[in-house]
């Protein structure tokens, strides 16, 4: 009697101990944000403290490794945009569109053969993407765009779009499958047509989860680094042209990791600054789209 | 009667845009499969295999790649399976419902977000210069675990959910105690969709590149990092040794950048065939990974 509540006991603390242990391992993660969080300002403390907030916000050149330093964020800004607009306007309507095929109109046997065919498009490593955009993508394009430079926006975002299509797809088509079919046999029973159904009625009803989905594809567009490393140049200019070298704020922070600027410099700094500002821009989108999120849950479970 | 015929013709346009949309992604897919492959065939072989990088083209190979890419997804492997299963079991099973795991569940989700070059900023804060160890396989395995956490963790999650509540009641009414209904009852239960995530996880991890750049990774590494087994004919003939964790490396994926941004045309085709290599390893992977969530769909 004794040693089984003895026994009890020890596994009592066994228990505790576990669940204990269990919950250090999920604090991780709260580690991992505060340090993002932390490294990325402190070391942008010490760069706004020679750079005035004021001059890197609106200068409009960004010539760091140049004898005369000039740190504005917009041209490293607009090459982001231009970049991610070209990538969203490849990969929303081709994914929104693919997403209500799939969801109102094709089969369950040729959605469940296709869609892991396309999540292969997600998964493809971005150093590949990057490649296709320099060497396929760029001189195909030359063929019919003769001003076209060797390195530009237009082919980095293009490939850049093709590789988030599985992203607003699959997104897409969650949130159409969230629409109750109730809502769709009305619309029948009022002698609506197929295609009326699909974007009269569902499609307004899916809203705020294809807008999320949207927000998200613009978010993965802006931290993408490689295929712009690779296949947009590394020329920060304030231009919305396509068919330039551009650079984005990911590609300038793979640039000065590559060589060699000493720990502690300004030019160093600027990796850290760059961080910040991208990681204010994806967290602001990302946390938009999460809220958009929720609400299309709320309203259909 | 008309505006019937015409949207019944409307319905057959779309269907044929809806077609057209859904396979545009997989034949760009289908011409960058056939583009690499064309591009890169010719240089593979067991040389490209077991060369170091070199000045000329033609002797360059994929040795300290493909070895320091097999090192660092050990060490991402090591940081980010057991911490992400267990916050994914400590959130799903133990967790109470108030602020405080709700911040955790929003954090874990905003950390999914971030981008990847990110990390690698995080790792060169955290890692290179915070813990000194300098850029290093240890450190970039860390970094790419930390990537990879968040990811882990929410297909943990999914998993465990799946499992319907009756499991957990069942066990209980025998007397088990919470960590026995989960060790012995939900895990091994949720043990297949849990290890689809991991493998697509780390054939994310296998592809990343901009968190080991930025991390300041050598693109030249003509060695490889030391032996953790070594042999001698005196005793105690074999010794272990873990100081290839704090060796510099280069992963595939660097090295494939690296041949890339070469000007010399003839490094491109070392790129491509870089390529197929990386590419065959991460199909490979999402291919086992989609049997297994067909293969194992269990129905509850």
């Amino acid at each position: 009697m004794i040693q089984s509540s003895q026994n009890k006991s020890i596994r009592k603390l066994k228990e505790k101990l576990i669940e204990r242990l269990l919950f250090l391992c999920s604090l991780f993660s709260v580690f991992t944000t505060a340090s993002i969080i932390y490294i990325l300002v402190s070391e942008s403390i010490g760069f706004f403290k020679v750079v005035p907030v004021f001059d890197f916000l609106t200068d409009t050149q960004w010539t760091p490794l140049f004898t005369i330093k000039h740190f504005g964020i917009l041209p490293l800004l607009s090459g982001t945009l231009l970049t991610t607009l070209i990538a969203v306007l490849v990969a929303v309507p081709l994914g929104l569109t693919a997403a209500v095929y799939l969801s109102e109109y094709a089969s369950s046997k040729f959605r469940n053969t296709v869609k892991p065919a396309m999540e292969i498009l997600a998964a493809i490593p971005t150093v590949v993407y990057g490649y296709f955009a320099l060497l396929f993508i760029t001189p195909f394009l030359k063929k019919f765009i003769p001003g076209l430079a060797g390195f530009n926006a237009l082919s980095a975002g293009f490939v850049m779009g093709i590789m988030i299509i599985p992203l607003v797809a699959s997104l897409s088509e969650d949130a159409l499958h969230a629409v109750p079919n109730g809502l769709r046999e009305g619309a029948y029973a009022l002698g609506s047509q197929k295609i009326q159904v699909a974007f009269w009625i569902v499609l307004p009803a899916a809203l705020s989860g294809i807008t999320a989905s949207i927000i998200l594809a613009v978010s993965r567009a802006v931290g993408e680094t490689m295929i712009v490393a690779i296949a947009a140049g590394q020329q920060p200019t304030l231009t919305f042209n396509p068919l330039v070298p551009i650079e984005t704020i990911t590609a300038y922070i793979v640039q000065i990791s590559l060589g060699d600027t000493p720990h502690g410099t300004l030019e160093y700094q600027t990796i850290f600054v760059c961080g910040l500002t991208l990681f204010l821009l994806t967290f602001g989108l990302n946390v938009i789209s999460f809220k958009l999120k929720r609400r299309f849950q709320e309203i259909y479970e | 009667m008309n505006k019937i015929i015409s949207n019944k013709r409307i319905n057959k346009i779309f269907n044929a845009v809806g077609l057209g949309s859904t396979l545009f992604g997989l034949l760009i897919l289908s011409i960058l499969l056939f583009d690499v492959i064309s591009d890169g065939w010719r240089r593979l072989g067991f040389d490209f295999l077991t060369s170091y990088p070199s000045r000329k083209p033609e002797q360059a190979g994929i040795l300290s790649a493909w070895v320091g890419t097999v090192w660092i997804m050990i060490t991402t492997a090591l940081l980010s399976i057991p911490l992400g299963i267990s916050s994914g079991i400590y959130l799903e099973e133990y967790a109470p419902k108030n602020r405080f795991t709700d911040f955790i569940e929003i954090n874990i989700a905003n950390l999914a977000g971030v981008p990847s070059v990110i990390y690698g900023i995080l790792g060169l804060g955290l890692f290179v210069r915070g813990m000194h160890l300098g850029r290093s396989i240890l450190a970039g395995g860390l970094t790419l675990g930390l990537l990879i956490l968040p990811m882990i963790i929410l297909t943990t999650r999914e998993a465990l959910r799946a499992i319907p509540s009756s499991i957990r009641e069942a066990s209980y009414a025998l007397g088990a105690t919470r960590w026995q209904t989960v060790r012995y009852q939900i895990l091994p239960a949720a043990i297949e969709n849990i290890l689809t995530g991991i493998i697509l996880a780390m054939s994310r991890a296998i592809g990343e590149t901009a968190p080991l750049v930025t991390l300041g990774a050598l693109t030249y590494i003509p060695f490889l990092p030391t032996n953790p087994v070594s042999f001698s004919k005196t005793i105690p003939f074999a010794h272990f040794s873990l100081q290839g964790f704090f060796d510099p490396f280069t992963v595939l994926p660097i090295q494939i950048f690296n041949w890339v941004s070469r000007p010399q045309k003839a490094f491109l085709v070392d790129a491509a065939a870089g390529i197929i290599v990386l590419l065959i390893i991460t199909l490979l992977m999402n291919g086992l990974a989609v049997v297994l969530r067909q293969h194992h769909q269990k129905r509850w």
